[in-house]
Parts: C-alpha cells; sequence; structure tokens
C-alpha cells in the first residue's frame, strides 16, 4: 500500500475512474432504496391488512402495536423491571454460554484433532452425545440449577459447545501438512507445532463457528428463559404469550433480533481485525 | 570428493521406504538406494515425476523412517528431526499469519533463541535475499517468487549444515527461476554446507551441481552419477552457452530419458 503513489492524472483517466465512482455508488444506492422499500411495503402490508380486518388484528398484531409496546417497555419498563435490564440478563446468560461453550469446544476439539488417542477413545461418545436433540435438555437443566441464569447458562452451552467442537477438530485435523512439517524442521517441538501452527490454521475454522454458535447461545438463554425464569427476554416473550398479548410477543422478537444482529456486526469486527494476515476476499479489481 | 576419515554429510544405504496405501496395499517409493553427499557439495537429483525423489528427502531429513535401510548424517544415524538439517518445500511453507519478519525468525525462536538476537538475524538474512523492505508484509502480499526468497531465508538463518531443497523453483516463471538459481549459488558459497536439490529441470541441474544424480522409474533408486566439472562461480544464463554444458546434458538426458519414457508408458496402464 505505501508503494502505490498514484501516476499523474490525467484528464481521462480522472473521468473515468469518476464516472466509475459514481456508478458504483449509484448502484449501492439503488440497493439500499430497494432494501428500504420491501421493509416498508411489508409492514405497510401488515398494518392495512391489520386495520381491515383482513388478518386478525388480535393473532397477527399490526406493526404500529409493536412499536407501541417497544415504546412503552422502554419508557416505563416491563412487569419484570426495565426493558435494559432483561435485556442485560439475556445477553449476560447468553455471552456466558458462549464463551464457556466456545472455550470447551476450542480446546476439546484441538486436543482431539492433535491427539490421536484421545480421539479414538472419545469419538463414539462425542457422536452419540451430538445425536441427542439438546433443546430438550432445558428442562432438565431448569431442575437441576433452578430458574437462575445457571440453568439458561447451561442450556447456551451445551447447544455452542457442539459446532465450535466440530469445527476446531475439523481445523486442527486439516492444518496444511507442509507447514506442520516445515515447522518440525525449523525446530518446533509438539507443544509449539500445537500453539504456532495448528491453532491459527484453525482460527478460520473456528470463526466460522463463532457465529453460528453465538446466535445458538442466544437461542439457549431464549428458551430456558421461556421454560421457567425471574428476569429476561425469554420471559417476556412467555409473559406477553400468557396474557395473549401478540403485540408482546412480536416486540420481544424484533428487540432479540436488534440485539444478535448487532453483536454479529461486533463479531464481524473482530474478525476482521484478527484476519489481517488474509487476503481480502472481496478483491476491488486488481 | 570424499576425504578419507570424514564422515560423509549424508550417507543412505540400502534405503528403502514403503508406504501404505488406502486400500491397504504396500507402496514402495523408494527401494534399496544407496547415495553418499559429501561435505560442501552440491548434489542434484533428477528422476521422473513421483519416482520417489522427495520421500528420499524425507527419509534425510528425519521427517519419516526408511522401512529398511539406513540414512546416515554426519556419521550419526538419524532418528527424529536433525537440527543440522535445512528443508526448503515444493510447496508454499511460510507460515500466511506471520509477517515476513516473523517467518524468519520463526526457526531460531522455536529453537530457544532470544528474539532480539534472532530479529537482528532475521534482518540480516532478509537484507541478503533482498527483502528487507518488506518485512512487514504477509505471504499473500507478496509474488511467488518473493515467497521463495521469505523461504531461504527462513531456512538459511538457522544455519543449515545440510540444506534439503524440494523443486523449490518449480512454481516461478523462467526468468525468476534463473535469478533465484544465482542467488541460491550465492547464498550457498558462503555457507560450506551440503546441498540436495531436486529437481525436474536437468539445465537447472547442471548449472547448479557438482553432481547430478539420476534416479530410477520409481521405486527410485540410484541409477547413474554423473559429475559435472563446469569451473565455479557459475552463473545459470552463462555456464548454459558452455559446450561441455550441451555435452554433459546430452548425456544425462539420454539416461533420464529412458526412465521417464518407463514412467509414461506405466501411467498409460494405471493413473501415475
Ligand atoms: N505419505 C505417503 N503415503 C502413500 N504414498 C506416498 C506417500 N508419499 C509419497 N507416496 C507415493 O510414493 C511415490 C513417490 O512419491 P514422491 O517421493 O513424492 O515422488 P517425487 O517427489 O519423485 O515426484 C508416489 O507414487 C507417491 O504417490
Ligand atoms: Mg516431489
Amino acid at each position: 500500500m505505501p508503494l502505490e503513489t498514484a501516476p499523474a492524472p490525467t484528464p481521462a483517466t480522472v473521468t473515468r475512474t469518476e464516472v466509475r465512482e459514481r456508478a458504483a455508488r449509484n448502484r449501492r444506492l439503488r440497493v439500499l432504496g430497494a432494501r428500504a422499500g420491501v421493509l416498508v411495503a411489508f409492514l405497510g402490508l401488515w398494518e392495512i391488512c391489520a386495520r381491515q380486518k383482513i388478518i386478525d388484528p388480535f393473532n397477527f398484531s399490526q406493526p404500529s402495536r409493536i412499536w407501541d409496546q417497544i415504546w412503552q417497555w422502554t419508557t416505563h419498563g416491563t412487569a419484570q423491571g426495565s426493558l435494559g435490564e432483561q435485556i442485560g440478563y439475556t445477553l449476560y446468560e447468553a455471552l456466558t454460554g458462549w464463551v464457556l461453550g466456545v472455550v470447551g469446544g476450542v480446546l476439546l476439539g484441538i486436543a482431539l484433532g492433535r491427539i490421536r488417542f484421545l480421539a479414538d477413545v472419545f469419538g463414539p461418545y462425542i457422536k452419540v452425545l451430538n445425536a441427542i436433540p439438546r433443546i430438550v435438555l432445558a428442562p432438565i437443566f431448569l431442575i437441576w440449577f433452578g430458574l437462575g441464569p445457571a440453568s439458561k447458562v447451561a442450556s447456551a452451552v451445551v447447544l455452542v459447545f457442539f459446532p465450535v467442537f466440530f469445527n476446531a477438530f475439523q481445523g486442527a485435523r486439516e492444518v496444511d501438512r507442509n507447514l506442520v512439517a516445515n515447522a518440525r524442521i525449523l525446530g518446533a517441538g509438539n507443544r509449539k507445532v500445537t500453539l504456532q501452527v495448528v491453532i491459527p490454521a484453525a482460527t478460520s475454522w473456528i470463526f466460522t463457528s463463532l457465529h453460528v454458535s453465538f446466535g445458538f447461545a442466544l437461542i439457549g438463554a431464549i428458551v430456558g428463559e421461556y421454560i421457567g425464569a425471574t428476569k429476561g427476554l425469554g420471559l417476556m416473550v412467555a409473559a406477553a404469550q400468557g396474557t395473549f398479548n401478540a403485540a408482546g410477543v412480536y416486540a420481544a422478537m424484533t428487540i432479540l433480533a436488534v440485539v444478535a444482529l448487532l453483536t454479529e456486526g461486533l463479531l464481524t469486527f473482530a474478525e476482521k481485525r484478527l484476519f489481517r494476515w488474509k487476503p481480502a476476499d472481496s478483491g476491488d479489481g486488481r | 570428493m570424499n576425504l578419507p576419515g570424514a564422515a560423509p554429510a549424508i550417507e543412505l544405504t540400502g534405503a528403502t521406504k514403503r508406504f501404505r496405501t488406502p486400500s491397504g496395499t504396500l507402496h514402495t517409493a523408494v527401494r534399496d538406494l544407496d547415495l553418499t553427499v559429501a561435505p560442501s557439495e552440491f548434489v542434484a537429483v533428477v528422476g521422473p515425476t513421483g519416482c520417489g525423489k522427495s520421500t528420499t528427502l524425507t527419509l534425510v531429513s528425519g521427517l519419516e523412517e526408511p522401512t529398511e535401510g539406513e540414512v546416515r548424517v554426519y556419521g550419526e544415524h538419524v532418528a527424529g528431526i536433525n537440527p543440522n538439517v535445512g528443508f526448503v518445500f515444493q510447496q508454499d511453507a511460510v507460515f500466511p499469519w506471520r509477517t515476513v519478519l516473523s517467518n524468519v525468525t520463526a526457526g531460531p525462536r522455536f529453537r530457544g533463541v532470544p528474539a532480539a538476537e534472532a530479529r537482528e538475524k532475521a534482518r540480516d538474512w532478509l537484507a541478503r535475499v533482498g527483502l528487507a523492505a518488506f518485512e512487514d508484509r504477509y505471504p499473500h502480499q507478496l509474488s511467488g517468487g518473493m515467497r521463495k526468497r521469505v523461504a531461504l531465508a527462513q531456512t538459511f538463518v538457522n544455519d543449515p549444515r545440510i540444506l534439503l531443497m524440494d523443486e523449490p523453483f518449480s512454481a516461478l516463471d523462467v526468468q525468476t527461476r534463473a535469478l533465484m538459481s544465482d542467488q541460491l549459488l550465492d547464498l550457498w558459497a558462503g555457507t560450506g554446507s551440503s546441498v540436495v536439490f531436486v529437481t525436474h529441470d536437468l539445465d537447472e541441474a547442471i548449472a547448479l551441481a557438482d553432481r547430478v544424480v539420476v534416479m530410477t522409474a520409481g521405486p527410485a533408486t540410484v541409477k547413474e552419477i554423473f559429475t559435472v566439472d563446469l569451473p565455479r562461480p557459475r552463473t545459470v544464463e552463462a555456464v548454459r552457452l558452455e559446450p561441455r554444458f550441451v555435452e554433459l546434458y546430452r548425456e544425462i538426458w539420454a539416461s533420464l530419458g529412458e526412465e521417464v519414457r518407463i514412467t509414461r508408458e506405466r501411467g498409460a496402464g494405471h493413473a501415475a
């Protein structure tokens, strides 16, 4: 990058790049505009259908009521306390479960990927555990760990662990054999090969699973809260459902989606920082 | 070549390597191979594709163990990786997540050299391969030739007494390859290390080596050894024009061509 000084611009090249840049900008604006249009059309149609009683607003609610509900929660708080507190609770449970699940998954995945003996011994057990539909464990965790955050964290952990584990395992298995051979020739022992070759090489595999698995952590926390809790977004869904407040259910879902999107954005940002060594996959016309 | 009494740098005696294939049968890659390389000697190895040249290098490096026979480096039985051995691989093997400088410091750091000292040595070698200005780049930001130079610096920084090179320049274009060969001769001249250089390019083999070993069609064993009596220092482009070079080329090709033909005919029967 530092070596690239632009050559003295001739009028022809300036206009041509300018034209191209303008075209690209226009295209981006058109895409954004169309996207917003789709959203407005969808919400408008929903609102109109509900008002004209084409769909039953009691069951399907309507955007204006959902917005009122969100506004009311924001300004007056929910039945369980302020809205921020509910979001904080759910995020806390999801994040704790996610971190525990990721750390466990990565450590075990790398260990089993590197040590053949462990893989042979534990392989079948992990397959069996993975075959259990893990969401049904949530009620069991509620019995074991009670109504507090611990049971939600446990649900999140079991959902997060497996995808991360399998990706870390695969990543450790598929490390370029040349890189390992090179490191060994250069003088690396087993420990250094694991820490300085296998783990960096497996990070792109692991990161792929981190995106998906944060969604899983949120699901684990929400389902846990939905089944039984004293605080959290999942409880708000359950409470709204209990009072036949469809707008409340949708409002909680909307808040959840926003939270999930924001955390996803943060993760993408962290990934970009971490993978500076990778060629950018969106090569801009080189 | 070989001083009486002094141990040869590399000695393979009756080395055989068999691999178990996925279908469970045994595949012999190298068979009953005898080869001796003297200290500070440059040996080039040529042979048909898939005959077992790379396998021979992995035996010398200690990455693989021979099924039968004996491999010695400076008189010592090879068991595991020998710290005196450097290996430049055919495929890119620089670490993509490390910068150029960090790639070159990797070897000394793995061997417990303090960071500052490792960096100093690495900078020295980067300057010698002409990459001083690129130490902060990542490998994907370099050309193929530059990445190979990083690999050379990464290997030379460990001061190997034995240098194994597996078709190191085969992925490069012809001009870059000639430049790299000259650079390699320069770097090697100062070190006094022994080199085993595998290549499929006969020009490159004759231009670089003291001796050229021709391998048979797989399973590989030594077919014939030619001594290259061209004076040093050499430059690849100049030496290529000497009458003796052409003569050697013709002789060696006569020997190698036959093995290549055998391999090709076999390949027609079952996948090579
Ligand atoms: N790890 C391995 N497992 C099974 N077969 C192998 C292995 N490595 C090499 N071979 C086989 O041994 C033969 C020689 O391979 P190689 O030494 O790479 O040849 P060359 O380097 O001369 O092209 C080939 O037929 C190859 O398929
Ligand atoms: Mg090879």
